[in-house]
């Protein structure tokens, strides 16, 4: 069990950077996912760790130590890849013992450690089948009873339910924290599904053309985006980004969306706000997740006219596209609300879920209502 | 625009059944989805009613006219499928024009640059006309193909999965933009994924395919509050359905002696009580609560952050049980917690067969 410390990482082919400037620390026992987009840096950042990859510039300590010049065999770190890569003609008792085997140990703990292993991944009954009979989450089950039986000091693992289908991959998420929290390795997981990191991270690092973008824990990154990347990656449906500037008005401040269309009102605060982060032509960027639009089928004071456009209904829930002006506001009503596309409902933006953004850099302006 | 009716349809590849006795109406102007896992047969009945295969028995009716004579040509679909096959050297504007400028159609060159225009418009595309296919983003490629379908005016459009090569953000907006599309042109629809997401945001109704049989076809609001069978209940969904076995015993469907047992009240689902006394009880996450009242108790096995909700996972004995609550909700892992089950959004199933079984 370890922490592992990346210190101003970078990785460059020629003149087009991987990785530029990555610090991060990822703690003794914690799970961090590397989430981003493919092509982000993160599975080149997940392969430095392991030693299977080059670094150009910085360092990767692991409990403190310089590991650059280590193997990565020497590193005591399991890897677990998106596709399984079981032996086919060992049972999955045996596809579990063989790193421990690799080790000398007597054969009684080798019994003690796999039969643990199999109890927390729920997979005991398999033992004796080979991986030609399991199914594929059993198979991806048995891949990681493999990385965890010789209790490295960490775990890395590249997508590792991403060949699963939809059921299986929701029921591996469980899972996957369930034994994390068992035996407590520090694990670094990379996805590019913003929906398991969401599920299983302690804390997130959001990538983008090889630059970390937020690190934070699924709460922070979810309702306080460092920017807009951050904002419309994580969450669905996405975030709606509005065009927008503030006028300051007696009690309130008017927020002026896209070109005349809508005016919605905000506490009279926000436009000092705005300006004071040296926003002067009092232009930003608005954030709002559909949760933070507020829908009535009555007129309400303060809420504004819009039209539903398109219903999309999801089951427990419907997402409804409202027409504001031009733009589009997508929101999430209770099953059924909204009745019927083309009706009129009335909306309002929850000051509290409203997000702003530099209009040019995108960055976060740090206002929370 | 055409409606489209199979009638009994069976098909068969060497020896395996791809499709049984399959039988579907879908009306003129109708997003008609066919959800079902891979192998279920969809893509085997898309291909069919293009002309692309012929089934063994059975007839295909589109409009008022039985085709199964006809050639793909003459039946007037467009498909779009998951890969778009658009020509890399040629422009946008050359890739929408080509359906037409085939030597059947003899359509003149004012009528295709009007279509052209139009689609361009419909899709927002517009800017890229002048463009090489080549140098499009994913999104705009799948929407070119589309507008490949759409400048024939064909008579129905079948969809293979176009959505599912793209990214989970681009898939969400073009979700939106088809259903908008379809509302538009009031055309037919016949739409063919894997992803119970697309079916219920699009699907007008929904056509649930399994193991080449049509197990349930109804709104997207049937059929997730009233799934006919256990497979529909969990393939529809997301977290899946719980399901439980379980045996009635006094008045009480018991799934974990002593520690899951669930009342059957008066008025719910008597016919129940009336079986054998086993039962498959089905429970959507959202109708378990966290909270005193029911006298269930569960150690918490895990919590998953969505952001606007929590998904928990909890644990009775070795029976997992599912629950969504808001995101603010406060849950310790490993700690215990009370739950109750919604009573009247249980669903029941047959043990054996997996049917619903109904009041």
């Amino acid at each position: 069990m370890a922490d592992i410390v990346l210190r101003d990482i970078e990785k460059y082919f020629g003149d087009n950077y991987i990785i530029r400037k990555l610090n991060l620390e990822i703690r003794h026992r914690e799970f961090l996912v590397l989430l981003g987009p493919s092509g982000c840096g993160k599975t080149t950042t997940l392969r430095a760790i392991a030693g299977l990859e080059t670094i150009d510039r910085g360092e990767i300590l692991i409990d403190g130590r310089a590991v650059q010049g280590r193997q990565a065999a020497d590193r005591d770190i399991a890897f677990v890849f998106q596709l399984f890569a079981l032996y086919p003609h060992l049972t999955a008792y045996d596809n579990i013992a063989f790193p421990l085997r690799a080790t000398r140990e007597t054969r009684a703990v080798v019994d003690l450690r796999v039969r643990e292993v199999a109890r927390a991944l729920r997979i005991e009954a398999l033992l004796g089948k080979r991986p030609s009979a399991l199914s594929g989450g059993d198979m991806q089950r048995v891949a990681i009873g493999r990385a965890l039986v010789r209790r490295p000091k960490a775990v890395l693992m590249d997508e590792p339910i991403g060949a699963l289908d939809a059921k299986l991959r929701e029921e591996m998420r469980a899972e996957l924290k369930h034994i994390h929290r068992e035996n407590e390795a520090t694990t670094v997981y990379v996805t590019h599904d913003q929906v398991e990191a969401m599920a299983m991270a302690d804390r997130i690092a959001i990538m983008d053309e090889g630059v970390l973008r937020q690190v934070g824990s699924p709460t922070e990154v979810y309702q306080h985006p460092a920017n807009l990347f951050v904002a419309q990656f994580v969450g669905s449906p996405i975030m709606n980004v509005l065009a927008a500037a503030v006028r300051p008005g007696d009690r309130q401040t008017h927020l002026l969306v896209g070109e005349d269309d809508a005016v919605l009102r905000f506490p009279a605060g926000l436009s000092e706000m705005v300006i004071q982060r040296g926003h002067a032509d009092s232009a930003l960027t608005v954030g709002i997740r559909p949760e933070g639009v507020l829908v009535s089928r009555q007129a309400i004071d303060g809420y504004i006219p819009v039209e539903a456009h398109i219903i999309e209904p999801l089951g427990p829930y419907d997402i409804v596209d409202l027409k504001l002006g031009k733009q589009l506001l997508r929101c999430r009503t209770a099953s059924g609300y909204v009745e019927r596309a083309g009706d009129t409902v009335w909306a309002r933006l929850d000051e509290k879920q409203t997000h702003f953004f530099d209009y040019r850099t995108g960055e976060s302006l740090g206002i929370r209502l | 625009m055409a409606r489209v009716e199979l009638r009994n349809i069976r098909k068969a590849f060497r020896g395996h059944v791809a499709l049984h006795d399959l039988s579907l109406d879908i009306g003129d102007g109708e997003f008609f989805v066919l959800l079902g896992p891979t192998g279920a047969g969809k893509t085997t009945t898309l291909r069919l009613i293009a002309g692309l295969d012929a089934p063994d028995s059975g007839a295909i009716v589109i409009g008022a006219h039985d085709v199964g004579t006809w050639s793909a040509a003459q039946r007037d679909v467009a498909l779009v499928f998951q890969y778009y096959s658009l020509y890399p050297h040629y422009t946008v504007r050359q890739n929408l024009e080509f359906p037409l400028k085939s030597k059947h159609r003899r359509i003149g060159a004012s009528e295709i640059a009007g279509r052209v225009a139009q689609a361009a418009k419909t899709l927002r595309i517009e800017h890229l006309l002048d463009r090489k296919t080549d140098r499009l983003s994913g999104g705009e490629m799948q929407r070119v193909s589309i507008g490949r379908a759409i400048v024939r005016q064909p008579r129905i459009f079948l969809m293979d999965e176009p959505l599912s090569s793209l990214d989970a953000k681009l898939r969400e907006i073009l979700r939106a933009e088809l259903k908008d599309l379809q509302m538009k042109l009031a055309a037919t629809f016949l739409y063919v994924t894997h992803d119970q997401v697309e079916a219920m945001s699009m699907g007008d109704r929904v056509g649930v395919l399994n193991r080449g049989r049509i197990v349930q076809v109804g709104t997207p609001h049937e059929i997730y509050n009233r799934p006919r069978d256990t497979f529909v209940a969990t393939f529809v969904g997301s977290p899946a359905m719980n399901l439980f076995a379980g045996a009635i015993r006094d008045g009480h469907l018991v799934v974990v002696p002593g520690r899951l047992e669930i009342p059957i009240g008066a008025g719910l689902a008597p016919p129940v009580a009336l079986r054998a006394g086993r039962v498959t009880l089905g429970v959507r996450s959202e109708d378990v609560a966290v909270g005193p009242g029911g006298g269930l108790e569960g150690q918490v096995y895990a919590v998953e952050n969505h952001g606007v909700e929590k998904i928990v996972t909890l644990k009775v004995e070795e029976q997992l049980v599912k629950v969504t609550v808001p995101a603010q909700t406060a849950i310790e892992v490993d700690g215990t917690v009370p739950f109750t089950f919604n009573p009247r959004k249980l669903h029941f199933f047959d043990v054996e067969s997996g049917v619903r079984l109904d009041t």
